[in-house]
């Protein structure tokens, strides 16, 4: 009788349990059916994302692993040409710049149409830098990241965004000629027309799907249907479908499509796979015909297999950061010559980094407007760096070398591999190194770039477009905890600069103030290192860019 | 039994509201934080201040933590930081395609360690006994990335089956459950669910690995002490043939100690699973779990943590009536 009663309530239990998990689960069930895509001959081509995206509306996105798929399918009104860091033209035939740099006109190419079969023209581009300028809301504006790098300001700031804004309006002078036109000059463009965040997308889809209703509940950030399920442009593909449970993201060709044309492929599918490993095995398996940033010590091993290893040209920047501010013997700059002449970075750079990778003279790589070779160099000579210390009353100082664990980066593949290499030099003319290891999102950015608790570090950079005030500006162009120094003269040769019109007077005046950086030296720079994007040996098209810019409506499976 | 079950499921609320101001407070004391790991590369002191405002995170924590609670007990955990999508309906996406895996890979480890653990304690000093305890030392020692890498590079290509993922990207399933395999029949796609299958051997394996030796040595134990005992000798004098004494007597006191390893192990799964799916990228609940830690996503780690514990409660309590169904001596107390 026991043994009965238990075992009905034991029944009863479970089938409780069940059905509650059931019905917990189609509650929050949703049906996806994917269509099947076009008739063409293209096949589909699956490349491996290393993180989600975050959504598909591009201006409140900066990170890579969202661009890499927004750039399919929206255009921007200039980009880059493929494989370089050079501008070409987009949706915009050609910019010109006023002579003060306060106004762009911008001609449109003509018989482009957005995927939703409306038009492209100067409304549709006025509509879109209007829609950014006058975003509301405190959460929307504070996710708007390189709108507020570019732009610094919005009509109404809100929450604690205080830029003066550099937009003033736009004009849509006919339906091909779009003006637009700036409170000041600034050196950012117009290469910065390139950056994925400011793609033109189609009015009507913006609107219909409420793009802009952004709310901030609690202590989380929401958007509308419009980034997940509607984008909208011009671009040779369009938007399939997001199976968030598999981590699949599926465009498809977008027929109706003159930048430059359709695609090839009938559909391409990025698939996110988070772990560098089972990305590997992945495209051994077959499972996916790419993915990016392969660990330069698995590129030998990937060739083997049949599999192209295409290495970008250089577009980052490896440096060792100086903080001046916890220890006085570094505000002598000749102590800090001493530790740029005290490391062997040819020797580092040829021992661990990539192929392709350079030593870096200074803080931006080659195919930056405003790279000079006219700038103070300190090529590896320990036996100069030990007297500069003797004579620094520096010998035998103590540094507090920060560096990063946990993390890969495109200008550091292995940052363990880095400080090693680095504190071995330091420690061989004299210098007594304290290491202090910290996880990359566990406290090390923080510490190092707002508490500043450092004295030495390992940081880098990738450009977002080609403008060197993208690298040194962001470094140097005002005092920051992560460096400790003040000092006014390159500040003001940084602000200038920015402010310097387009054309040659802006690059000259941020090679004058590469000159400058290198003979204060505030940093040093270590490496300029190439990362590469890896396809499978059927896939043909890919062009790796420099600025991780890869489009692949050209790209077919042989 | 109810009055049992109603008072282990009190009990459970307290532990539960514990444990949700230790997670709470942990997540926060950690270095870093929402803010820097959202903004990644280009934050600035201005850029995290403001993120930071719009999170709410600038407020002081007990105005933080009661706010959650508020929330929590409606069943609202807020949104992901990381996906902007509602926590629990996040979890339930990702939540069937753990349950598929833990419950494969639970079914592989008990099925063949209860046998194996039998085989090896009948069999005890010979050959037989020396393999399996050997394997099961390796099984416990190997750890599971390790294992999950060497799975895919030496069993997938040759088995055909599939390294990573839940889908192969050509299947196009309707997700109804989420629960591939139940998906697939459901609707009638059986290259779905052929599909789904394929995709969850090596992750089950690889899971079951470190489950299944445990559960192969403590039945190994168990029916090696369930031999000698007085009982045994009594039901062996008494005539009874050898499979009934085995199955009547030897396995069912012998699988004492096992059930309640099957319960730990259930809950030592969960760890493992975050592993698993990472390396094999089988997008469940440990998936979410590793994006949440490397995010620093509150919502969803507080979600996740708290939920891993009502699990706890709740297998603990099925191994509780579990030995009343074995053992009448529980039921009498």
């Amino acid at each position: 009788m026991q043994q009965l009663r238990l075992t009905r309530t034991r029944r009863a239990a479970l089938i409780g349990l069940a059905g509650a998990l059931a019905v917990s689960l189609s509650a929050c069930a949703e049906s996806k059916r994917d269509e099947a895509g076009g008739g063409g001959s293209g096949g589909t081509m699956v490349f491996g994302n290393t993180g989600n995206p975050k959504m598909f509306d591009p201006i409140f996105n900066d990170e890579g692993e969202t661009f890499r798929i927004t750039r399919q399918m929206l255009d921007t009104l200039i980009q880059n040409k493929p494989g370089t860091a050079d501008l070409a033209p987009s949706l915009a035939t050609k910019w010109t710049p006023s002579n003060d740099g306060k106004t762009w006109t911008f001609d449109l190419k003509q018989g482009v149409k957005f995927s939703d079969g409306t038009a492209f023209d100067a409304k549709a581009v006025c509509f879109n830098f209007d829609r950014w300028y006058n975003m509301k809301g405190a959460t929307a504006q504070s996710q708007m990241i390189y709108y507020g790098d570019v732009f610094e300001g919005f009509a109404h700031n809100e929450g604690t965004t205080k830029g003066e804004p550099v937009y003033k309006s736009c004009e849509a002078k006919d339906d091909h000629t779009a003006v637009l036109n700036l409170n000041r000059a600034k050196g950012a463009f117009p290469a910065a027309f390139t950056l994925p965040s400011f793609a033109i997308q189609s009015p009507t889809a913006l609107q219909k799907y409420n793009a802009d209703k952004i709310t901030g509940s609690g202590t989380s950030i929401t958007y509308p249907e419009y980034g997940y399920k509607h984008p909208t442009g011009t671009g040779p593909f369009k938007f399939d479908s997001w199976d968030q449970g598999n981590g699949q993201i599926t465009l498809v060709r977008n027929e109706t499509s003159t930048m430059p044309q359709p695609a090839k492929l009938d559909k391409l599918v990025f698939k996110v796979i988070p772990d560098e490993n089972a990305r590997k095995q992945a495209l051994k398996a077959g499972d996916i015909n790419g993915y990016d940033f392969p660990a330069p010590a698995d590129y030998g091993l990937l060739r083997n297999d049949g599999e192209q290893v295409l290495i970008r040209p250089s577009f980052n920047v490896l440096y060792l950061g100086i903080n001046q501010k916890n220890n006085p013997l570094l505000k002598n700059d000749n102590v800090r010559k001493a530790l740029a002449y005290g490391i062997n970075r040819e020797q580092f750079v040829r021992s661990k980094l990539a192929e392709g990778s350079e030593v870096a003279t200074e803080f931006v790589p080659k195919a930056i407007n405003g790279y000079t070779d006219d700038v103070a160099k300190y090529p590896y000579d320990p036996a100069k760096a030990k007297q500069l210390l003797k004579d620094a009353g520096a010998e035998g100082m103590t540094l507090k070398f920060y560096y990063p664990t946990e993390v890969t980066r495109p200008y550091m593949p292995n940052p363990a591999d880095t400080y090693t290499a680095i504190s071995e030099d330091l420690k061989a003319i004299g210098i007594n190194v304290q290491p202090v290891a910290e996880s990359w999102n566990g406290g090390y950015k923080d510490d190092v770039q707002q508490a500043g608790k450092q004295d030495i570090h390992l940081l880098g950079w990738t450009g977002d477009y080609n403008d060197a005030g993208n690298f040194v500006g962001t470094f140097f162009g005002r005092p920051k905890p992560e460096f400790g120094f003040d000092n006014p003269d390159l500040f003001k040769a940084l602000a200038d600069a920015d402010a310097a019109p387009a054309g040659d007077a802006h690059t000259k005046a941020y090679q004058e103030a590469n000159k400058k950086i290198m003979d204060y030296l505030p940093a040093i720079p270590i490496a300029y290192p190439t990362p590469a994007i890896v396809v499978g040996p059927k896939i043909k098209g890919v062009v790796a860019s420099p600025l991780t810019d890869e489009r692949f409506d050209n790209v077919t499976i042989g | 039994m109810l009055r049992f079950l109603v008072r282990r499921l009190l009990q459970a609320i307290p532990t539960l509201l514990i444990l949700s101001i230790l997670v709470f407070a942990w997540l926060r004391s950690l270095p870093g934080g929402p803010a820097s790991a959202l903004l990644g590369d280009k934050a600035t002191p201005e850029k995290l201040a403001n993120l930071n405002h719009v999170l709410g995170l600038d407020q002081p924590i007990f105005v933080q933590y009661f706010k959650f609670l508020g929330r929590a007990v409606t069943g609202d955990f807020g949104y992901s930081l990381v996906s902007s999508r509602p926590v629990m309906s996040e979890i339930g996406t990702f939540l069937p395609a753990t349950i598929e895996l833990g419950i494969t890979a639970m079914i592989i480890a008990v099925v063949f360690g209860i046998s194996f653990g039998y085989l090896a304690a009948r069999f005890r000093g010979q050959i037989v006994d020396n393999v399996i305890i050997v394997l099961t030392l390796v099984g416990v020692a190997v750890p599971i990335f390790f294992l999950g890498y060497m799975m895919q590079d030496l069993l997938s290509t040759p088995l055909g089956l599939p390294s990573q993922g839940r889908q192969a990207p050509g299947i196009n399933a309707t997700a109804v459950t989420h629960f591939a395999i139940l998906d697939g029949m459901m609707t009638g796609e059986w290259d779905a669910v052929w599909d789904a299958i394929k995709h969850l051997v090596l992750p089950a394996l690889a899971l079951a690995t470190i489950p299944l030796a445990v559960i192969t040595r403590i039945t190994r134990a168990s029916v090696l002490d369930v031999f000698n005992e007085d009982f045994i000798r009594t039901a062996n004098s008494k005539g009874l043939t050898q499979p009934v004494v085995r199955q009547r007597h030897v396995l069912r006191n012998a699988l004492l100690p096992v059930i309640t390893t099957i319960g730990l192990q259930t809950g030592a799964l969960l760890g493992g699973a975050v592993l698993t799916e990472r390396v094999f990228n089988f997008r469940g609940l440990g998936f979410l779990l590793a994006e949440g830690i490397d995010k620093r996503d509150y919502p969803r780690l507080q979600a996740l943590l708290l939920l891993g514990a009502l699990v706890y409660v709740l297998v603990n309590m099925l191994v509780d009536i579990s030995y009343g169904l074995i053992d009448p001596r529980v039921r009498v107390r």
